[in-house]
């Protein structure tokens, strides 16, 4: 909300300067989001006077002026104005001045042939309105040489502030001076408003059939007013402020709304019909609005209409039909309250925004009905002329009467700062608020403060006139002795994955939760669709982690990068629940050309493989029990990838090269391999202390045996070394697969898979005969797999 | 001199002489072998009378030695020469560039939140978590934001399909709601931090629809907003590694807390760059304030018996303040230049005696 320092001290009794009440505004809740002065803006800019117009040798279009700028010599002037002429007084901007409207810095310029040294300036030129038509033309006594801003009254800052959505009492100037006032800047002036007796009955019929969203509706007639231009000190004061000058009645309107934050609206009585009624809107009526745009409006909206017409979107914005025009000539003031839970959903429902409905939702003072009507009265009679009608009002405005219990040691113990209960008292008081009562203080809570609720806001008004820069910083109280571990399982099992991860070579991303739902469609599509998407790319709610990977990797092959190791700890959307879940990536080659490896390798389906181990490990999970299991989502190849799982119902990852499919859904070309690690799936070691398994390194040297089994092309290797691992669980200590063979030498359809084995002896060395024994019980072993000892 | 004390300078002297091991090992067989020199001399020994052998025995037995020790001291200089040499044709250049493998990295946001965890666990805090896809009664009902508060309009709220007759679940709009998962799931005393990502229908320069928030909220008798200044400051103080802090709390409006505060940290001007501390002018940094005796009583705490405050901040935004990031939108694109320029090294764990900041 902006208004200026010439308009709070209208408001405001005070000798404080800018500065001081620039910097109470913000300590004191109304934080200053800007303070401005045309003055300064305009400063090089001065008044003066055409002496002779002539036309210019080489263009039609433009005069040659020489002005008088007060100084010894006139001044020569390239000018393109039409009502450019000698005689007129004007806006001049010497060379060096910055013309604010077109964004240039002036400066002598030779302008076709002819030298110009200034510029005679338009109201647009200057930011002081829209006119472009021609220069400004000023009144004949205006001083030739005198700052222009200075004369014409621009010296008046403009101070904007941010108003919260508690304080409807500051939405107008003279509840901002009354906070003012409250914080010991001066004094609160009185609401001027004479009694304008009204000199006949109110010719229209008032009412309000709508109770609930318009309690009460008050208005007056008045006739015989002519609806001109508003003075130019008005006209000065809403362009300061951002309000455009439209006629003497709006600008009454809207004046009186800046200054006392209470809406009115005016109606031309001769496009009424019959009685004017607050009435709830019927399923399809619609209204052209004064914003030029028609609303169609419900049964929940309440309006102003007539026997014909809806004339108004209640407390909201009025109606293009029976708005004022130049030609009015007899109108009907309307002071209204609405409630505001009903403004607020009108206008979300409509989305439509006006200054009305920022002060009806926040709910303006239910008891200034009556002194609004009276001010507006008194200023369009001033601006207008006419006779007013007797008031009527239609129902009765709430009257909230809230009281709140206090006791004044309160702000102590919720603000942390002592403030003497007389200093207590004297605040309140200076905000509007009664204080009866010694221990327990019942606070009055004044009309305008409808955000009053309990004690803690009581609080809130004390601390924040006495300052808040007076709560002293106290430590919490902290336990005895060495801060404690706070992490929980889960989060040590992420920090422990992305560490991991990180240690690995692998760069961590933050990708967006929503996707299109096109790149969630080969993941399944997405149980959770933005109703409201800010775009198409973030609609869907991801299932998984890989798009934002895979559209990262895009995005960094588009920007020349040969090789991509991405993860993203994150969370997957699922219909039910979210699950946490490490994602990665490895994107083109995994090693590169190199003179010690030669061509490059590409990532393949085994490198994903050792990522999602390595990283299971690091988390936590009992890798050595994990198994291969199949059955991984289509997003993967079907012959490239498996899900590690303790059992088929507990998987903890998947991991494998991509299929083609997703691969071209993302623009990408293979292969690309990933994994996915469900960490809230890694079971946890049970807490046993921090004591481990009591171990002494065997004494005795281990034994190395190599063996050859020939297996069928289509077995796996899992079933072999589990088998052989079992074989002797005491003494097979390690089982490592070497080698795999096919070719010249194995037979037709099979590989042979060579195994080097470790067996380690307890209490006494091998002897031959135990090696004997272990071999066959391996080939034993082995031959249960499926596997035949090779010749 | 006597006979054996020539052939003893004699064999020293072809010892010395012999230039590589072939050579010395001819030497040896001629001095030392089955049928060397030295070797005959010994055989002599069984011929001789015992007097003679008793003067003779000691001195050959000495020549032995001493051409057996020459022998082993020459093979020693010629072996080491041999090795020598065949070193001097095993160079490498090491001036070849070599591979020390990919540099993995953690992201900034992800770092800043360990450094978070870790400065509020000394000081009691610890992490909290509650769902980004919540009900409105969590988001804004219990958070003393009735259906028609302007301050929902305000919040710019993503809203998810629901079906027919069902209450649209909405993206949570700040980690506020976490404060009431927090407060309905555990009894005060409560100090606890909740980051995590949040969510707004806006997009700009400095604004991306999604983005990263802590929530931090204490929960106790006798908790007040003195507190909460300090815990604020301590927490800055630490996190940015300065001393010159300066906050400064202004009055503002949450309907979750009352009194509310926005805080605002002093910078100075650095080459041009705000940098924290100090006081040259204010920066908004975060919001807070007294939790609301509704927000406590709609968790179902008694309010008459349970006060404290609550605030939040951009996670985002402190890492830019502290490691001076200046384009939010980049925080979220995974360019790989990006990520391992302002990304951190996997073992820049925060920790209180390593520091806080990497």
């Amino acid at each position: 909300m902006k208004f200026t320092l010439s308009w709070l001290k209208e408001h405001l009794e005070t000798d404080a300067s800018l500065e001081t009440i620039v910097d109470t505004l913000t300590r004191i809740g109304l934080e200053v989001e800007g303070v401005e002065n045309a003055a300064e803006k305009l400063a090089p800019f001065v008044i003066g006077e055409v002496l002779t117009a002539d036309r210019h040798p080489q263009a039609d279009k433009l005069q040659v002026l020489s002005v008088d700028v007060g100084q010894s010599e006139p001044v020569q002037v390239v000018c393109g104005a039409p009502n450019a002429r000698a005689g007129l007084k004007g806006v001049f901007g010497p060379p060096g001045a910055y013309v604010p409207g077109s964004d240039l810095t002036l400066k002598v310029a030779a302008i076709r042939g002819v030298e110009s040294r200034g510029m005679m300036c338009s109201v647009r030129e200057l930011e002081l309105g829209e006119d472009h038509d021609g220069i400004i033309e000023l009144p004949q006594d205006a001083p030739v040489g005198a700052a222009y801003a200075g004369w014409a009254g621009f010296d008046d800052p403009v101070i904007d502030v941010a108003i919260t959505p508690n304080r409807q009492d500051a939405m107008g100037v003279h509840g901002i001076a009354r906070d003012l006032a409250a914080a010991g800047l001066g004094v609160l002036k009185p609401v001027q408003a004479d009694q304008i007796k009204g000199f006949f009955p109110c010719p229209v019929e008032i009412r309000t059939d709508d109770p609930e969203g318009c309690p009460a509706f008050y208005g007056r007639v008045v006739r015989g007013i002519s609806n001109g231009a508003s003075p130019a000190w008005l006209q000065r004061r809403l362009t300061a402020v951002g309000q455009r000058p439209i006629s003497a009645l709006v600008d009454m309107t809207n004046y009186i709304m800046l200054g006392y934050g209470r809406p009115l609206h005016v109606y031309d009585l001769a496009r009424l019909q019959g009685a004017l009624v607050a009435r709830k809107a019927r399923t399809g009526e619609e209204l052209l609005a004064l914003n030029g745009k028609t609303y169609r409006l419900d049964r929940s909206m309440t309006v102003i209409a007539d026997d014909a017409h809806v004339h108004d979107i209640g407390g909201i914005m009025g109606g293009e039909f029976s708005g004022v025009s130049e030609t009015t000539t007899d109108i009907l003031i309307e002071c209204a309250y609405f409630e505001p839970e009903n403004i607020a959903r009108t206008g979300q429902k409509l989305a439509l925004a006006s200054d009305a409905r920022s002060r009806f939702e926040r709910g303006v003072d239910p008891a200034f009905l009556e002194t609004g009507l009276q001010l507006a009265t008194m200023m369009a009679v001033e601006l207008g002329g006419g006779e007013p009608s007797e008031i009527v009002k239609a129902g009765t405005p709430p009257e909230p009467a809230k009281t709140i219990e206090y006791r004044p040691g309160r702000t102590a113990e919720l603000a942390g700062v002592g403030v003497a209960e007389d200093r207590q008292k004297e605040i309140l008081h200076r905000l509007g608020f009664g204080v009866t009562g010694e221990a327990i203080w019942s606070v009055k809570v004044p009309s305008w403060r409808r955000d009053m609720d309990g004690s803690a806001d009581i609080v809130e008004e004390v601390v924040r006139i006495e300052g808040l820069d007076c709560v002293p910083s106290t430590p919490l109280p902290r336990e005895p002795g060495v801060a404690r571990p706070t992490a929980t399982p889960e989060q040590l099992v992420e920090r422990r994955a992305r560490r991991a991860a990180a240690a690995r070579g692998l760069n961590e991303a933050v990708t967006w939760s929503f996707i299109s739902e096109a790149e969630a469609a080969p993941f399944g599509g997405s149980p959770w669709i933005l109703a409201n998407p800010i775009s198409e790319e973030m609609k869907a709610m991801r299932t998984s982690l890989l798009p934002g990977l895979l559209s990262a990797a895009n995005r960094n092959i588009a920007r020349g990068a040969s090789s991509s190791r991405l993860f993203e700890v994150g969370r997957r959307y699922l219909a039910d629940t979210e699950r946490p879940t490490l994602a990665l990536i490895l994107a083109g080659n995994s090693e590169g050309r190199h003179w010690r490896t030669g061509r490059p390798r590409p990532f393949e389906a085994y490198d994903a493989k050792a990522e999602a181990l390595a990283i299971l490990a690091a988390a936590g999970a009992p890798v050595e029990n994990l198994q291969i299991l199949d059955g991984v989502s289509a997003t993967y190849h079907p012959g490239r990838s498996a899900r590690l799982g303790l059992g088929a119902k507990n998987v903890l990852a998947e991991f494998g090269e991509l299929h083609p499919a997703t691969l071209k859904a993302f623009d990408l070309d293979g292969p690309v391999v990933a994994a996915e690690i469900f960490l809230d799936a890694i079971p946890q070691k049970r807490g046993s202390g921090h004591r481990r398994a009591l171990y002494a390194p065997p004494p005795l040297q281990a034994v190395t045996r190599d063996f050859a089994f020939l297996l069928p092309l289509e077995a796996r290797a899992d079933a072999l070394l589990r088998a052989v691992r079992g074989a002797d669980r005491n003494l097979i200590a390690d089982v490592t697969l070497f080698d795999i063979f096919t070719g010249p030498g194995v037979a037709e359809g099979h590989k042979s898979v060579a195994l080097e084995v470790i067996l380690q002896p307890g209490e006494k060395s091998f002897t031959d005969e135990d090696l004997k024994q272990l071999s066959e019980k391996i080939v034993t072993a082995a031959a249960k797999a499926g596997a035949r000892l090779r010749d | 001199m006597s006979d054996l004390e020539i052939m003893q300078s004699d064999w020293l002297a072809r010892i010395d002489a012999a230039a590589d091991l072939p050579a010395l090992e001819t030497e040896r067989v001629a001095a030392l072998g089955k049928q060397g020199a030295i070797t005959q001399l010994l055989k002599t020994l069984g011929g001789m009378t015992p007097d003679e052998r008793q003067a003779q025995g000691p001195r050959i037995h000495a020549l032995r030695e001493k051409v057996a020790e020459a022998l082993s001291a020459r093979r020693a200089v010629l072996e080491a020469a041999q090795l020598e040499s065949k070193l001097a044709t095993e160079t490498l250049d090491m001036t070849l560039p070599v591979s020390t493998g990919p540099q993995g990295s953690v992201h900034p946001v992800s770092q800043v939140m360990d450094e978070l965890a870790e400065i509020f666990a000394d000081l009691g805090f610890s992490v909290a978590n509650g769902p980004e896809i919540e009900d409105q009664w969590y988001n804004f009902t219990a958070l003393n934001m009735p259906e028609s508060h302007p301050a929902r309009a305000m919040h710019d709220t993503f809203y998810l399909t629901a079906p027919e007759g069902e209450e649209a679940k909405v993206l949570r709009t700040h980690t506020s709601p976490v404060q009431v998962r927090t407060m309905t799931s555990q009894k005060p005393p409560i100090r606890i931090i909740a980051p995590g990502r949040t969510y707004r229908s806006d997009s700009d320069a400095t604004h991306t629809p999604m983005f990263h928030q802590v929530e931090g909220l204490v929960i106790d008798r006798g908790i007040h907003m003195g507190h909460l200044k300090w815990t604020l400051e301590t927490f800055l103080k630490a996190f940015f590694e300065r001393d010159d802090i300066v906050l400064r709390l202004r009055p503002s409006y949450f309907p979750f807390t009352e009194p509310s505060a926005e805080v605002d940290v002093g910078y100075t001007v650095q080459n041009g760059r705000r940098v924290l501390g100090g006081s040259e002018g204010w920066m908004e940094l975060l919001g807070s304030g007294m939790v609301h005796p509704r927000v406590i009583a709609a968790c179902g705490l008694d309010p008459d018996e349970y006060q404290g405050f609550a605030f939040g901040c951009g996670i985002d935004r402190l890492a830019m303040l502290k490691y001076g990031m200046d384009d939010l939108r980049a925080f979220f694109d995974g360019d790989l230049r990006w990520l391992r320029h302002y990304g951190f090294a996997s073992l820049a764990i925060p920790t209180l005696s390593g520091g806080v900041g990497a």
